[in-house]
Order: structure tokens, then sequence, then C-alpha cells
């Protein structure tokens, strides 16, 4: 083996009682991709800062090619030839690539920004590793897998007071990433480690960890619980390392009385729906679609082709601009209060920006939706003792964890992702269908549902979850679909769909194909259609 | 962590501060001195800086309200003057005989018109900037100058005291809807405990009801808030009534517990203060009592060392202004620890 590049020894951070990195050894050899796999709140990213200098370890060291690397000082890790990639970008949206990547090279008093000589670099540097990208486009006209590839080359650039990466670090990369663009950087990376650079892949997705991956090191509540390479390992034993335990495979059953359940009166139907769209095809385009008591109905496609639209408007955001949308017999209007009213769960895409208030504590979070109706407040005033017993009953029931220094006056933002999907789960399933029901009642006990929605309609629940939160919050859909509510599953992952799914039809250019049973696609069928080649008319026949 | 940017940022204030003091050339010690004994080191200054609280607390009340539901409003000013004005408008007309009514009813219509006043001002501007995304930055701090030159047109035409000696000044309220004093031989009237009971009252109502909630969540994530079904046009809108009605009574609470007419220096940028206040207190409403009171106290004592050691008034505007932004930026600093390397 070659001499390590980057060696980590007896790295120890503490967060107060929380021992986030235990005593972590590792090493990073030339031209190596090493994997750091674990769940949420493993300790990756702690690893990953103390690295990069922004947090200090309590104990331990770590070595660059032999040399000691002074702690907390994030240029001395940049002087040492360390990149990092975030899963969110840091990018300019209103420049260009150019001045997306000379941006902080350059010393203020400098008095002319030397942009040939950085175009060169830039160009130089694409070249050398293969990553294409026009440098005078504007950030915002490229698409997500072109940003990450600014970002890449803005590690590696060497140019003003960057020497350019040595060792990349990428976390999460691919959480953004269509299936072909997690292609093409795959690809990238195998470029970067043939000219000899080393890599660290932040990840929890098990496939792409061993496709991608020399070694794998897996992190578990802090401690460094396995390293093996990559060839000869297998998912099973990814999982089981990273969560401590065999996960629990959601498998769907499909309803032993499928031909029943067909038979039910859909809870909710779409008829011709159609909303218009700024680009060149409308977000929705004729859409029929019929959700039925206890079914799971996914929605598959490649992002962007109108799916946002669909949950929109079924999460009571937007109106149609043509056909109808009944819920239990009754034409819903376009306002989030009456279809949560309704009794409709609501799972958002983007938890932090639209499921939750970040800085209001976790208690308050837990009523966003029905802090006025009559079980959470009266006359106007809320009140508190029930808000907070409901709030620690989803807490317990629901499993989020995070809460031990503030208990429920965390602000809801330091909840680590799983955590937040957790809360957003206990506040639609156990609200119910029962807002605006003013029974007069007001116990404590009234404030959890006792039947299960009539409908959920959850737009990507999984996205970029640990693979343990990911079978949590599957078992907690499929129970409440058990319990009688409809499921809308809108989905980019292949393989969610057709675990959880009775029935999947594929959206494409704001058009959606019938939905047919789970039975009845194969996987090169569902392609076809998400790349809008098969028309519905030829599944229609070949079914 | 609950006082510490506000200290910060007041410490970091007089320091800057400082070097236009010497620069002035006045000794620095003696100049501050002389504005502490001025604000708040005898009777005499307690009651005047408490006067001027007056105001700076509904005003900071305000900017606190609607700047915690994010609705930036700069027009402190101008609803705080419509205020005035509609206060003489039911107390001072007719010659100062006001409506033939008594005073528990003129009074009370007397302070709900000038609530209005306020509260319907900002309502444009709160209506632009939910409907069509207008900046009501721009909106409310513009509207300051047109409700400013308005008011102009009314001192000297419909509204214009014939008594006053060709000042452009306001027929006056009826003497008995004046405010009665607090204290002897002091301005500070009861328009001070209206103020002071109006903060707690805006706490709890942030609190402690669905309202507040509303107002703390759109303020925070309002695409959140909206998405979870609350009406966050309509909490921009309350939230409009609520901070114009607070402005709008410090200008009927200053006409009535001062001189009892408009002028048009009657407020010495009571509304822009206010927006300080309401960022020194961090949007609490209690803690606004505390940063006015500061505020007042400096505004006052700046009179007296002036007097004193020859350093100009404007120190005192100088002060209040240094002390926004460094409470901008002791707030952005308080997220941080100081930790010192020892390589």
């Amino acid at each position: 083996m070659t001499e390590p590049v980057l060696q980590f020894s007896g790295i120890t951070k503490r967060f107060g009682a929380l021992v986030a990195n235990d005593a972590i050894s590792l090493t990073l050899a030339r031209g190596e991709v090493l994997a750091l796999l674990g769940e949420n709140g493993a300790g990756k990213s702690t690893l990953v800062s103390i690295l990069f200098g922004h947090y200090r370890a309590d104990a331990g060291t770590i070595t660059v090619d032999g040399r000691p690397l002074p702690p907390g000082n994030p240029s001395a890790a940049l002087a040492a030839g360390i990149g990092m990639v975030h899963q969110h970008f840091s990018l300019a949206d209103n420049l260009s690539v150019l001045d997306n990547v000379m941006l902080g090279t350059e010393p203020l008093w400098q008095p002319f920004s030397r942009r040939a000589a950085a175009r060169a670099a830039l160009q130089d540097t694409a070249q050398r590793f293969g990553l294409q990208v026009n440098a005078d486009s504007r950030i915002k006209d490229l698409s997500v897998g072109e940003r990450q590839r600014v970002e890449i080359l803005k590690a590696l650039l060497p140019f003003g007071r960057r020497r350019g990466a040595r060792v990349l670090i990428l976390d999460e990369p691919t959480a953004v990433l269509t299936p072909q663009e997690s292609e093409s950087l795959f690809a990238t990376l195998s470029q970067l480690v043939a000219q000899g650079l080393s890599v660290i892949f932040i990840s929890h997705k098990l496939d792409e960890v061993l496709r991608v991956s020399h070694r794998i090191a897996v992190l578990r509540a802090g401690k460094l619980v396995a390293e093996m390479p990559a060839a000869g390992a297998s998912k099973a034993m990814l999982a089981q390392a990273m969560v401590g335990r065999d996960v629990p495979r959601v498998v769907r059953v499909p309803t032993p009385a499928g031909a029943a359940a067909l038979a039910q009166t859909p809870v909710c139907e779409l008829r011709k729906l159609s909303v218009r769209g700024a680009g060149p095809w409308p977000q929705l385009d004729g859409v029929n679609l019929a959700l039925r008591p206890g079914e799971v109905v996914a929605i598959a496609g490649v992002a962007g082709n109108g799916q946002q639209a669909l949950a929109d408007l079924l999460h009571g955001l937007i109106a149609a601009d043509a056909g109808s949308v009944t819920l239990a017999g009754r034409a819903m209007p376009a306002t989030p209060r009456d279809w949560i009213a309704a009794g409709v769960a609501r799972i958002p895409e983007d938890r932090h920006a639209v499921g939750v208030v970040g800085d209001l504590p976790l208690w308050e979070n837990a009523v966003l939706e029905r802090y006025a109706s009559p079980a959470f407040a009266r006359g106007g005033l809320i009140k508190r003792g029930v808000v907070t017993a409901f709030a620690q009953r989803l807490v317990e029931r629901y499993d989020v964890r995070g809460t031990e220094g503030a208990g429920l006056a965390t602000p809801t933002r330091a909840l680590s992702g799983g955590n937040m999907q957790k809360l957003i789960l206990g506040r639609v399933l156990m609200t119910g269908p029962q807002l605006g029901r003013s029974a007069g009642n007001t116990e404590a006990g009234d404030a959890d549902a006792t039947s299960a929605p009539l409908l959920i309609v959850a737009n990507q629940p999984t996205w970029g979850l640990d693979v343990g939160a990911v079978a949590y919050v599957h078992a907690q859909l499929l129970a409440a679909c058990a319990a009688g509510a409809a499921l809308l599953l809108i989905s980019e992952d292949l393989d969610e769909v057709f675990a959880l799914a009775d029935r999947i039809a594929v959206m494409h250019h704001g058009r959606l194909t019938p939905a047919r049973p789970v039975a009845d696609w194969t996987l090169a069928a569902i392609g076809l259609a998400m790349a809008g080649v098969a028309a519905s008319s030829e599944l229609a026949d070949a079914a | 962590m609950l006082l510490g940017a506000p200290l910060l940022a007041v410490v970091a204030t007089l320091l800057i501060s400082s070097l236009l003091v010497v620069w002035a050339g006045a000794p620095v010690g003696q100049a501050y001195a002389l504005l502490l004994e001025g604000g708040f080191g005898s009777r005499f200054a307690w009651t005047e800086t408490l006067t001027r609280a007056t105001p700076l607390i509904l005003t900071g009340l305000a900017a606190a309200v609607a700047f915690k539901a994010r609705l930036y409003n700069i027009g402190g000013e101008g609803q705080l003057y419509a205020g005035a004005i509609a206060a003489v408008a039911v107390g001072g007309l007719h010659g100062g005989a006001g409506f033939s009514a008594p005073t528990w009813v003129l009074f009370p219509l007397m302070m709900l018109a000038a609530a209005t006043a306020g509260a319907l001002l900002l309502l444009g501007p709160a209506l632009l900037k939910s409907r069509l995304g207008v900046d009501e930055v721009v909106t409310t701090l513009l509207l300051n100058f047109i409700v400013l030159l308005g008011v102009s047109a009314l001192l000297d035409g419909p509204m214009k005291d014939a008594s006053a000696m060709g000042w452009p000044q306001s027929v006056a309220i009826a003497d008995r809807l004046q405010l009665s004093q607090l204290v002897e031989r002091g301005r500070v009237h009861t328009g001070l405990l209206w103020a002071l009971a109006l903060a707690p009252v805006l706490w709890a109502l942030l609190a402690f009801t669905t309202t507040g909630f509303e107002i703390r969540a759109v303020g925070a994530n309002a695409r959140a808030a909206g998405f979870a079904g609350m009406p966050v046009a309509w909490v921009t809108v309350k939230v409009a009534l609520l901070s114009g009605a607070l402005a709008g009574l410090a200008g009927a609470i200053e006409v009535a517990g001062r001189a009892g007419y408009v002028t048009l220096d009657m407020s010495p940028g009571y509304g822009s203060s206010g927006v300080v206040i309401a960022m020194l207190a961090a949007l609490n409403p209690l803690g606004v009592v505390a940063a006015a009171v500061f505020v007042a106290g400096i505004l006052v004592g700046a009179d007296s060392m002036s007097r004193a050691v020859g350093v100009p008034t404007y120190i005192a505007d100088v002060i209040v202004a240094v002390s926004l932004i460094t409470m901008l930026i002791a707030t952005l600093l308080t997220q941080y620890r100081i930790r010192f390397d020892r390589s």
C-alpha cells in the first residue's frame, strides 16, 4: 500500500455529554476513494469538520503527507490541499462560473482581478479532470449536476491563494442528483483518483458506496465500528454495521383483497387536471387519478416533470387551471387549511424550508397545523399545557431524538433530517381528520387522532434520510394505510416506489400514465415511461 | 445571552462615539459623566427622560411587533403624526371645544381615531406587500415624507391655530382631554402608564395567543407557516394594523400629554428611534421599555452635556444611530464563541 495522504489518529470530540467522535483512527491512501458511511448523527460530519478546521478535536491528531495539520484552522486545511464539496452548494447564482471559482481567491488589495489567468487555470483543470463547464454561464442557468461540477472545480482549482485540493471531501454528493447525473459524478471520481487524488465520500446510500469506493469506514454513535475493503462487502453487512442491528426490510404485502380495494369508492379523485407552466410543457396536463382507501399509489418520474405541481395541488397550495379535485366527494378549494381540516396528512418535499419553522421550538412545531383547533386553543389563547403534553407524546411515540438538551424547547432547526421528518410524520398522523370539528371536548386525550387520515400526500418523504429513518418512515406510512388511509407517494427513488406501491403511475412532461398494479410494470417499462418514450396507450395495449 | 448583545452594543457605541467627543475637543470621561447625569442623575433628569421615553416605548413596540412578523415598518414617524392629527381632529376642532360629548366618550374616541389613523396608514404598504410583493421598507419610508408634507399643509390650512401668531401650529385639543401630570414639577404624564401597560400586553399577545404564534411563525418562516395553513396575508395585515395603531397612539399620547397641539417639530424622530429601540430590545416587548428609557436618557443627557462641555447635541443622534449598527453586529457576534488559539 502507498503511503497515506491523510491520517486521523485517535480523534475524539465531545459536545457536552455527547461523544460525537470517539477515538477515531483512519487513513486515506493516495488515489483512494474512502467511503464514510453512517446514519445521521453518527459523527461523519463532525469528523470532516475537524479535518477542515471548523471544529477542534478534544484529543487526537491529523497528519497530511506526514506533517501534522494545525487544528482548528480552515486556512491551514486549505493550504494542505484539502477541499470540500458540501451537500448544499455555496455558489452565487447571479455570477458566472468563472466569477464563482475566483471568489475569495484574491486578496482585497490586489488592484485588478487576474481573470485571464483564472480562465486559463479553470480550462486547464477542467481539461485535466474531464469536468467540462462553460466558464461564462451563469450559475442560475446550470443544472444541479453542473453546479456540483463547478463546486468540484472550485475545490480543485490551483489559483490565487488556493493550491488546489489533493484530498477531496464530498458530503452526500448524490442526494441532489438524478441517476444519470450520479453516474457522471462517479465517472468523474474515477478520473480524479486515476490522477492521484484521494476522495472521502460521505454517504448513507449503500449501493453507491459499494459502487464507487475502494474502502469503506462505518461510523456508529461516534465510533468507528467497521472498516473494510469495498470488494467483498455486501449491503446487508454494511447496513447492519451502520445501525447496529438487522435493518427491518419494509416490503409492502399487497392487500389480500386487492380486487376489493379497487372496487372501493375512491377517497380522492383527480379528473383532467391541468396546471399551466412557464416552461415548454404544462406542469400538469390532463391528469386523471383515483386514490382508494388503504392503497399506496406511487408517482415515479425524473425530477421536474410536474411532480411538484401535483404535490402542491394536493397539499392545497395551488389551484388547477382546469379539471377537478374531489376529496370524499367534495370539491376542494386551494387552501391548506381546508385540506388539513378534511383529514389530509401532507408531507412536503423540503422539510427545512416548508415542513417546519426552524426557529420555533419543537413543541410549537408539533401543532403548527392545528394550533387554532379547539383541542389546543380556547378564546385565542394557546393551551400550553395541552400542547406540550401532546408534543411530549409525539416525541415518545415517534421516537424523535435530539431533544436531550433543551427538551421540547429545542429549536426545531437543531434536529437532524430524520428526526425532523419524524416530527412532521407525528404531526400529520397523530392529528387526523378532526380539525374544525369542535366537539367542545377539551380534554388532553382529544388532541390525538383516533382514526387514520383519509389521505396522505407524501412528496419524497425519505429524501436524504439514513437507512434506519427510511425504514421507520416507511413503516409508519404503511401502518397508516393499513388503518385505512390512501397514500399518494411521490418519489424519485424507484426502490422506494417498488417497495411500497400497490399501483404505480409515471409522470413525464406533466402527463401521467394510468396507475397500474406493480406486477404490470417492469423496471424497463418504467424507465421508458420516465423518458416519455412509451406512450401510455401502448402500455394500455400491453396490459 | 439574553443581555449579551445589547450590552456589547452599548459599550461599543460609547467607545465609538467617544472619538467624536474627543474630536469636538471635550474630555471624554467628563462628557459621558455629564451625559449620564443629565439623563439619569437627578429627579428632574428622570422626569425628563421618562417623558421622552413615553412615545419611544410606543414606537418601539410598533416596530418590534412588525419586525417580529418580518414586516419592516420604517414608517413609525408618519404613523405617529397621522395619529397626532387624528387626535386633534377629534379632540380639538371647533375652537378647542371638541364635540359636545362627555369626556368619557370623547377621550376613547380620540385615542381610537389616532390608532385607526396610524393603522390605516400602514395598511396600504402591508397590502401592497402581501398582494404585489412591493417592498414595505420603501413604501413606509416614503410615506413618512408624504405624511409630513400633508401635516404641514394642514397646519398652515384647515387646522391652523389662528391665535398662534402665524406659527404653523394646529388648534389644541380640549383641556379636559389632556393627560394629567404624573408627578409634581415634572412633565412626565399618565401616558407613561399607558405605554408601560401596553408592553406586557403585547408580550403576552406574542407569547400566549394564537395570533402571536401566527406572527412569530410567519416572521420566522412564511413558507412553512403558509404550508401549515396559517393565513399569511391576513397575519401581515393584522400585524400592520397593530403596529400602525401603536405608532398612532404614540402621536395622540404625545399630543395629549405634552403641548396639546401638533407642530412640525413635535417628534424629534421618535418613529425612527423606535426602530433602533426595537432592535436594541431584540424585538422583545419588555426589552423595549428598557431600551426606550436608555435612548431617552441619552437624548436628554446630551442636552446638558452639550451645554457644559460644548459638544453639539447631535452627539445624541450619533449615539442612537451607532447603537443600531453595533446592535446588529453584536447580534451576529453573539452567535459565535471567542476562542483563543494556543498555537
